[in-house]
């Protein structure tokens, strides 16, 4: 097998007598697609929040590429190449859409101290920005304003900006919600291709994207994973069709 | 109604200019010390709008800023004036009366200050920031007060205005036209910054923290810059203002300024690169005004806020143009 490009070891978080995350330790390696699943309010956000930085462990660590990254903030572990989607879309809601795949382009270009070129004039940004904008197939809004963009638009653009970082590891929160039928058909797609240039750590509740997509899925619990496996371990687990997947399959 | 922005850009640049050139052929150099109140205010404002307007953080103390740089003219100028000798420790100087020395030493100690000041409160945003940059205020207002050596309370009076190389700056309107050039470059930098990678960093994170984290960008830091940046624009500022009444006292400092100059970026537009000065208009026009009808003109300034704020989000550049937002 593969080596492990992100790496969570023990991490623990109570939320006073919530238990958001016990003893999880999964991986990622390179080229995969490894969901994780699990019931509302099983810990899986505040995964990944312990996982790209917001929420500090109470216990635990995060490895990416072998390096121990639990102490650095957010902004550090960015760098470092993490990119996150967020379940609930985190974008500059007033700029346009190419203005917050900029904003991206110049995070992984690693610096917004220029002062005087305009950004939407700088042709390594712009190419950058509208290369990803391309992908998920948002280049023709470019110029609409963030806040007029649909659910699932918005959907696509946190996943543009994700792009324009080149990370080592994408990190995705529930990126079909909302999406639709059609929408989540071309986004599983699109990440089906994605994961050979990163590995995607894909928190998802659509069960056939994720039986579709994953290499590996782990469910998630009352914040522990109670089963790890390829789709068809899954399948097959007793516990875990009693404990989350019922008969939806 | 709507108007194109640079056209009203424009428009109100013309006017800024118009109405002192005017008063000059008719003689009435008040009106033209006036429209330099005007511009010194609109200057302070812009200041303010870079770290308001743009990043998003109600500064209440931003007169710390304002007096820092009339203190800086008032300091070198009185130390000039009286053959006095400034001991700063390291070095003694026996003042100046060259203006672009003391626009040099009011930004650098203002952007010192905003340093300083940023490191302490940017961890904070939205209501304890607007307590927090009071608070700093007040501690500035009460310093000046109870600093015997400049004035105290009484403040300082400069007899003669500073000098600037080729100017007669005693002429009203060559001290204006001064003013206004620096106005004008001020406003230049301010659109080109806005628009760079790091106006756009800092607007965003006003926007989202977590989106500007997400991607590998430093709030804190973004916004200390914007922070000091705004800072050394209110103190240079403050260094003219002081020069146009040669008299600085601790009211330079006083949490009424700093309401004041919120107050003027609210009514002409948050964020917009004129917003500043079409409220400094207003604001100066109806102390003019109003000021010699009844001395409760602050109550109409306060009615129209009011509107402002109820009817015209963005201000009446937003109501000219027809567009709320600052970044559309
Ligand atoms: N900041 C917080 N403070 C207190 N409790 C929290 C906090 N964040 C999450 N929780 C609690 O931790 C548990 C896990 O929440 P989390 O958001 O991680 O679940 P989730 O698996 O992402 O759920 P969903 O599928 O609804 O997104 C929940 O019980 C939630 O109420
Ligand atoms: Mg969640």
């Amino acid at each position: 097998m593969s080596e492990a490009i992100l790496a969570t070891h023990h991490l623990q978080k109570r939320f006073g007598a919530v238990i958001a995350t016990e003893d999880v330790s999964i991986d990622l390696r390179a080229g995969e697609i490894h969901a994780v699943i699990g019931p509302n309010g099983a810990g899986k956000s505040t995964l990944i929040k312990q996982i790209c930085g917001g929420i500090q462990s109470d216990d635990g660590w995060v490895e990416l590429m072998g390096r121990d990254v639990s102490k650095l903030n957010t902004q550090k572990r960015a760098r470092a190449g993490l990119a996150r989607t967020f379940q609930i879309s985190e974008l500059a809601m007033e700029d346009s859409v190419l203005e917050n795949v900029v904003l991206g382009a110049m995070g992984a270009k690693g610096s917004p101290w220029q002062f005087w070129r305009a950004a939407l004039k700088t042709p390594h940004l712009i190419e950058r920005a509208e290369a990803a904008l391309e992908r998920v197939g948002l280049l023709s809004e470019s110029e609409t304003r963030c806040a007029q963009l649909s659910h699932g638009q918005r959907r696509q653009l946190e996943v543009a900006v994700a792009l324009t970082l080149s990370p080592r590891a994408f990190i995705m929160d529930e990126p079909m919600a909302g999406l639709g039928a059609e929408g989540s058909k071309q986004l599983t797609t699109f990440l089906d291709g994605l994961r050979a240039e990163a590995p995607i750590l894909l928190v998802e509740h659509d069960m056939d994207a994720v039986f579709a997509l994953a290499d590996r899925i782990s469910v998630l619990v009352y914040g522990k994973i109670i089963a790890s496996g390829t789709p068809d371990e899954i399948r097959a687990s007793g516990e875990v069709r009693d404990a989350y997947l019922g008969d939806t399959l | 109604m709507r108007i194109e922005e640079r056209f009203v850009n424009a428009t109100v640049l013309v006017g800024l200019l118009g109405v002192p050139l005017w008063a000059l052929m008719i003689e009435e150099p008040f009106t033209i010390t006036l429209a330099t109140r005007a511009v010194i205010l609109a200057l302070a404002a812009v200041g303010l709008n870079v770290i308001l307007g743009v990043g998003g953080l109600v500064s209440f103390g931003h007169a710390i800023f304002f007096g820092i740089g009339g203190y800086a003219m008032g300091i070198l100028a009185f130390h000039a004036q009286t053959y006095s000798e400034l001991d700063l420790g390291l070095f003694s100087t026996s003042g100046t009366n060259s203006m672009p020395v003391i626009w040099l030493v009011a930004m650098g100690f203002s952007a010192f200050s905003a340093f300083l000041i940023g490191l302490l409160t940017l961890r904070t945003s939205g209501v304890y920031f607007i307590m927090i940059t009071l608070a700093f205020g007040q501690m500035f207002y009460y310093f000046a007060i109870s600093w015997p050596s400049y004035g105290g309370e009484d403040g300082l009076s400069i007899y003669v205005r500073n000098d600037f190389p080729g100017l007669n700056t005693l002429v009203p309107f060559q001290f204006f036209a001064l003013c206004f050039v620096i106005l004008c470059v001020v406003l230049f930098i301010y659109a080109r910054l806005q628009a760079s990678p790091f106006g756009l960093a800092l607007n965003s994170a006003r926007q989202s923290r977590a989106r500007a984290e997400t991607v590998g960008l430093d709030p804190m830091r973004i916004r200390l810059l914007a922070f000091v940046i705004s800072g050394a624009i209110t103190g240079l500022a403050g260094a003219l203002f002081a020069d146009l009444n040669r008299f600085v006292s601790p009211t330079m400092f006083s949490w009424q300024l700093s309401g004041e100059l919120i107050v003027l970026i609210i009514i002409g537009g948050v964020g917009r690169l004129m917003g500043p000065v079409i409220g400094a208009c207003l604001f100066v026009a109806l102390e003019h005004f109003l000021g010699g009808f009844t001395e409760f003109w602050h109550v109409f300034l306060g009615l129209i806020l009011l509107a402002i704020v109820l009817f015209a989000r963005g201000g009446v550049i937003g109501l000219l143009t027809g567009k709320e937002g600052a970044h559309v």
